[in-house]
């Protein structure tokens, strides 16, 4: 693929420009169009009644008071709903050995986690509805709950699927070189943790939406959905339900938040869909807070042994990993809950030069809510794994944790590299992103401000991460195994008769600013203001054909099928000006709405002008000129399985010794994610990524007793970061444009989440060395503090 | 989730209320700030048959100066509190701990009364009243009677409170010349429940006169750490003093959380006492 | 039994509404299904992430927490009526130019409180603006921006105020 243009680097360029997002008007003025707020016609509302088991035989159902209710249109259960669906089976053919049972929306029989949907209520409203499922009487017979995954992996284990022979979803392992001689080596200094990643969760402010419409005439429905890729929805919902794949249409509009949460198959929203068909009237499920802290997928729960060998010289002589993951009862649909720890084994110690390299990992059945991706998937792990044995390696050496960063990092002329887990690298700079990094920081300072509050008993710590993000996949991704998600994207290009463009893209817009780089490229390719352009997103029936927005794809994507599209229109759109104005293309250009000559700027004819002649007066035109002012083009990635883009970022805490407290003071981040077609938006990204990313680290957990019941799905109870925590977040960026595209952009969505909490987990760390204490569990919350530091209250 | 129905009844006088309050016959809840009943309506978690809307009891919303007491009803929110001239100058505590209780879209709402007739153990406003030894005025359609906060305040969500009873009135006696006021919690997030914190007051300081070391989100209740009163009576702050103090808290009646272990929660006391009697010293210089 | 029902009449972003409700449906349901403002949003039912918002006779308080029968009589604004409040307007403003939302749904109750604390007089300090926005959840921008445009008006109208007093004298 060609390399990047540098005409996109010249002044007022829309792309490098910071401009206003055009939807951020109508939703600051209470104007966006949730899914929630959709009124239909003889619209009903669904609500479940949900396992409170984790384990549990389900001896009977009796829903005869749930009908009774005034206003309660049906109940379901497993046999009427399942019974109208295809199941599905979280399994990838190129994820080896990875099995998981049929799946289907509601529980039969047997339920397998607490929140488990098991009877489904339909009602003029979601209150009544849920009076309503207050009055199904069922009867349980409960069973032991696996909930330890370690526990579910040792022989005597009871074994949760009758058809596999112990509680293993799948294992993988990576060996590279020869590790063990490494760590045996006499100039090797070895360490070694146990490190602890709580489960936690994405809680998006908008649940989990939903609303179905179903048309008998013609075996058609609309799936009015809240998440990020419709394409996959509808071809979800197609098999499924078996219906032809164009009888379904999935309407994404505006989405609360989604953070990969809203990317899985979800067995209450398709419920709904099923109950929608069978009722012949909309259906709308909403999820509550409740709901969503039981059933939207969790994620990061990992046990990983790690172990480091540094020589003396501070050169990394080996990296090894085991990792221990307990999912849910199944692997989510379809992307699978395989993939995390996929990412983990594949990216752990990935920015460094480590020839010998060892990763197993295990993930295993669990009696607890799902997991599968969310935001950064596996790279928070994989970061805080590689970087908090890195920076402990270096103290136990006594080398500055920068140094021993210097020292192995990949360097910025290596290109291509191939890791030891066989990740392909090209185009990164570890090395200039640290000593930007550095030099933002002020690092000198830090330690001697460091050095010097100590003798006052004030422990501040100071913790990096050198980082990878997996952007812009291939289909080696997901569609290899087959899974009906795209990793191409398209874009239809149209100029109307008043000058306007038209740009609809098979991206889809979370808040991130999707919208609004589309039009910042068309815009500038092309040639019109920003104002003249109006952008389509998140209708699989008048956009092209895509994957949607994850994995950072969006502006590498669909900005490249943007572009490619835009350019496109543009020839067509000067030929036409040619043969109008008697001239050639080549001496043409389209600037500010209006077709100009090359040499001297003068305008021609306008856009609008062109367009009238050839929508309304064809017959000025010449009749061998077949104009078409409209143009579609999709991309792909062709030259690597995924576009990585590196990154450098650092955490300044205080640690509070007599109360575990952490304040993070300050955070920086240095990231390249090739060329920036919206720095405020691609900041903002980082922003809040970074603090989700501290979420996890300091705040967020999802906690289960011994009997898997979920102990804190409220607000109140689960800690999301709130403003007057969270520092202000510094930002600086490298700009190497990938090659794999004309644009150059990579990925930048998750980035901010995937390093901060290996940041935070080395800050802390580095807080509490003089104490002779350390942690390496997270969330590092005040109890696991305090019980470092004082032995009477481990 | 929705709230599940009631019958809902809006009194416009404090009689009425009460009136409705009597019935034994069916389970009436009275709504006063609605800030902690209508999230455990929306949860189901609480689903009585009646609601006693008390938000049209103008006659509960005073703050009155008496001649040694402040009286406050019932109704008074929290924000009110705040903005209360009467409250700055007669109730010092109150403005060191009152921003700390949730957030202002909640203070605009929440009232004492309820607050008090709730009696979380994770609320601020029982342990500052039994840290200023204030009295509770709870009427019935059958009288009134006044009860200490110490006496009031006996459990999780219990309360010397009776069925048909309704918290009039909050009366608290005006900080004196020599009185020192002292407040530290420790929140994971601003404005959450605290996972330990204390209220403190003192006849006088420096050294310690009568002092009143009330804690919150530590036990089942606001709990009154008497022994460790007693230490400090008579003494000046030091370190060693405190650490006395904090032995003295073992005898406490410590809960664990979702937050912390029984022993962290111990720990935690400790620590809050010191940096409130810190914060106290600091302010008297 | 059969859900009482009340008659309530109340003004809502300055228009008078007159409708029969459950005496169960909070405030903001109300407002979003029987009154059709869907700008105002639902987080959590629990009064904890602020989404939902509103004014209610002159303050801020949480929609879920509130019953709609209590709002009879009451004047109401939501995130569709702060453009009438000169603060609001610039908010707005301030919130599009410094990309103070990303998927908007937080929106509505982070401009109704910091409405509330621009109009109750509060600073520019950083640290006092987090804190008064630490009852709003948001999980796109991680706050920065949203504390930078409430800055902005803040400074904005301190600027504007001195001009006008510098140009009178």
């Amino acid at each position: 693929m060609s390399g990047p243009l540098h005409e996109f680097d010249k002044p007022n360029s829309y792309i490098g420009r910071s401009v206003a997002r055009p939807d951020a008007k109508r939703l600051v003025e209470g104007q966006g169009n949730y899914v929630d707020d959709i009124q239909l016609p003889r619209m009903i509302h669904a609500a479940f009644v949900r396992s409170p088991y984790a384990h549990a035989e389900i001896v009977s159902i009796d829903t005869s008071a749930a009908l009774a209710v005034p206003g309660v249109v049906a109940v379901f259960t497993a046999s009427e709903i399942n019974s109208q669906l295809l199941p599905w089976v979280g399994t990838l053919t190129h994820l080896k050995g990875l099995r998981s049972p049929p799946q289907l929306p509601l529980a039969d029989q047997v339920a397998h986690w607490q929140g488990e949907p098991i009877v489904m209520v339909v009602a003029q409203s979601r209150a009544i509805a849920e009076d309503a499922c207050e009055l199904v009487a069922l009867d349980f017979n409960p069973l032991t709950p696996l909930c330890d995954a370690a526990e579910a992996l040792k022989n005597d284990s009871p074994v949760m699927h009758a058809e596999y022979d112990n509680n293993l979803a799948w294992e993988k392992k990576v060996d590279a070189g020869d590790v063990d001689t490494a760590f045996n080596r006499s100039d090797v200094t070895v360490v070694q943790r146990t490190f602890q990643f709580g489960r936690h969760t994405g809680v998006t402010l908008e649940a989990r939406s939903v609303v179905v419409e179903y048309q008998t005439t013609d075996e058609s429905l609309v799936f009015h959905y809240s998440g990020q890729a419709p394409h996959m929805m509808q071809a979800v919902i197609a098999k499924h339900f078996q219906l032809p794949e164009e009888n379904v249409r999935v309407i994404a509009r505006d989405v609360g938040g989604s953070f990969g949460i809203k990317i899985h198959t979800y067995g209450d929203e398709i419920a709904t869909a099923v109950a929608a068909k069978l009722l012949q009237r909309p259906v709308k499920f909403i999820a509550d807070r409740l709901e969503s802290f039981a059933t939207d997928i969790h994620a990061r729960d990992h046990t990983i042994k790690g172990k480091i060998g540094v020589t003396n010289a501070g050169d990394i002589a080996a990296l090894s990993i085991d990792d221990l993951t307990g999912i849910g009862p199944y692997s989510m649909y379809p992307r699978t809950s395989a993939i995390e720890c996929n990412q983990i084994l594949n990216l752990t110690g990935a920015p460094y030069n480590i020839k010998n390299y060892r990763a197993n990992g295990s993930v295993v059945f669990q009696n607890k809510n799902l997991m599968c991706q969310y935001r950064a998937v596996g790279h928070p792990v994989a970061m805080a794994v590689a970087d908090s044995l890195l920076e402990d390696a270096a103290n136990e050496i006594g080398m500055d944790v920068v140094d021993i960063r210097r020292r192995n990092l990949l360097a910025d002329d290596a290109y291509p590299v191939t890791s030891a887990s066989g990740m392909k690298f090209s185009e990164l700079s570890h090395q200039q992103s640290l000593e930007r990094l550095v030099e933002m920081m002020n690092y000198d300072q830090l330690r001697k401000d460091q050095k010097e509050l100590r003798k006052s008993g004030i422990y501040r710590g100071i913790g990096l991460v050198s980082m990878v993000e997996v952007t812009n996949p291939s289909p080696m991704f997901y569609g290899i195994g087959g899974a009906p998600i795209s990793a191409q994207d398209g874009a239809t290009v149209r100029l109307d008769a008043a000058g306007a463009l038209h740009v609809s893209c098979s991206i889809t817009e979370q808040g991130q600013g999707t919208n609004t780089i589309i039009a910042q490229v068309a815009a500038e390719v092309f040639g019109v203001g920003l104002e003249r352009i109006k952008v389509t997103t998140g209708d699989t029936a008048t956009v092209p054909y895509g994957g949607g927005t994850w994995a950072s794809r969006g502006a590498g994507i669909g900005g490249e099928a943007v572009l490619l599209a835009a350019s496109a229109l543009k020839s067509q759109v000067l030929d036409v000006a040619a043969s109008i104005l008697q001239t050639t293309a080549d001496t043409l250009d389209i600037v500010s709405g209006v077709v100009v000559s090359k040499a001297d700027n003068s305008e021609r004819i306008t856009l609008d002008d062109l367009g009238r002649i050839v929508y309304y007066r064809g017959n000025e035109l010449p009749s061998d000129i077949k104009p078409e002012l409209i143009a579609t083009r999709h991309y792909r990635v062709t030259d690597f399985p995924f576009v990585f883009t590196n990154g450098a970022m650092a955490a300044h805490v205080e640690v509070d010794t007599e109360t575990g407290f952490v304040k993070v003071l300050d955070f920086w981040v240095v990231e390249d994610c090739g060329r920036v077609i919206n720095p405020k938006l691609v900041d903002e990204q980082i922003r809040g990524g970074v603090v989700q990313g501290i979420g996890g680290a300091l705040y967020e957990e999802c906690l289960y007793d011994d009997e898997g019941q979920l102990l804190n799905a409220t607000m109140a109870d689960y800690l999301v970061p709130m403003a007057a925590e969270m520092p202000d977040i510094h930002i600086a960026h490298i700009e190497t444009p990938t090659s794999t595209s004309t644009l150059g952009a990579k990925g930048a969505g998750e980035a901010g989440t995937g390093g901060a909490p290996a940041a935070l987990l080395n800050a802390v760390n580095d807080a509490l060395r003089p104490l002779d204490a350390s942690i390496h569990q997270m969330p590092m919350t005040p109890e696991r503090i305090l019980k470092e530091l004082y032995t009477n209250l481990s | 989730m929705k709230a599940p129905d009631f019958k809902y009844e809006c009194p416009l006088t404090l009689d009425d209320a009460l009136a409705c309050l009597a019935s034994d016959e069916l389970d009436c809840q009275p709504l006063a700030g609605g800030q902690s009943l209508m999230p455990m309506m929306n949860l189901r978690l609480a689903g009585p048959e009646v609601i006693v809307d008390l938000n049209k009891l103008s006659e509960l919303e005073f703050i009155y100066e008496e001649v040694s007491r402040v009286s406050i009803g019932s109704m008074v929110r929290y924000s009110a509190l705040l903005a209360s001239a009467i409250v700055r100058k007669h109730i010092p505590l109150f403005a060191k701990a009152v921003p700390h209780i949730a957030h202002e879209a909640i203070r605009n709402r929440g009232t004492i009364g309820g607050s008090v007739a709730l009696a979380d153990p994770a609320a601020e406003m029982p342990a500052l009243l039994r840290a200023l030894n204030a009295s509770i005025i709870l009427k019935s359609s059958s009288g009134s009677r006044e009860i200490p906060a110490d006496e009031f305040f006996i459990g999780v969500y219990d309360t010397a409170l009776e069925q048909g009873e309704l918290v009039h009135s909050i009366s608290i006696p005006t900080a004196d010349i020599d009185q020192r006021f002292g407040f530290y919690e420790l929140a994971r997030r601003h404005g959450d429940y605290a996972m330990a914190g204390v209220a403190i007051s003192a006849s006088s300081i420096n050294p310690y006169v009568g002092l009143r070391i009330v804690f919150f989100s530590v036990g089942d209740h606001a709990l009154r750490a008497t022994d460790a009163e007693a230490v400090l009576e008579g003494q000046i702050y030091s370190d060693a003093v405190l650490d006395k103090a904090k032995d003295a808290l073992a005898s406490l009646e410590f809960n664990e959380d979702m937050n912390a272990s029984e022993a962290t929660k111990a720990h935690l006391a400790g620590v809050v006492m010191q940096r409130a009697l810190a914060g106290m010293n600091a302010e008297n210089t | 039994m059969m859900s009482d029902k009340l008659d309530i009449e109340l003004i809502v972003n300055g228009e008078q509404i007159q409708q029969s409700v459950l005496v169960r449906t909070n405030l903001v349901d109300f407002l979003r299904d029987q009154v059709g403002l869907t700008g105002s949003h639902v987080g959590c039912e629990q009064g904890v992430c602020g989404a939902c918002t509103v004014e209610v006779d002159g303050v801020m308080v949480r929609g879920c927490l509130m019953l709609a029968v209590q709002a009879n009589g009451s004047t109401v604004t939501t995130i569709e009526g702060f453009a009438g409040n000169t603060t609001g307007k610039k908010l707005q403003n301030a919130f599009s130019e410094h990309n103070a939302l990303q998927c908007g749904y937080c929106t509505p109750g982070m401009l109704a409180s910091s409405i509330e604390y621009i109009d109750r007089g509060g600073s520019t300090d950083r640290d006092s603006i987090r804190q008064h926005l630490s009852g709003n959840y948001c999980r796109c921008t991680g706050y920065q921006a949203i504390v930078d445009a409430v800055a902005s008006v803040i400074e904005i109208t301190d600027a504007g105020i001195n001009q006008s007093e510098g140009a009178s004298t």
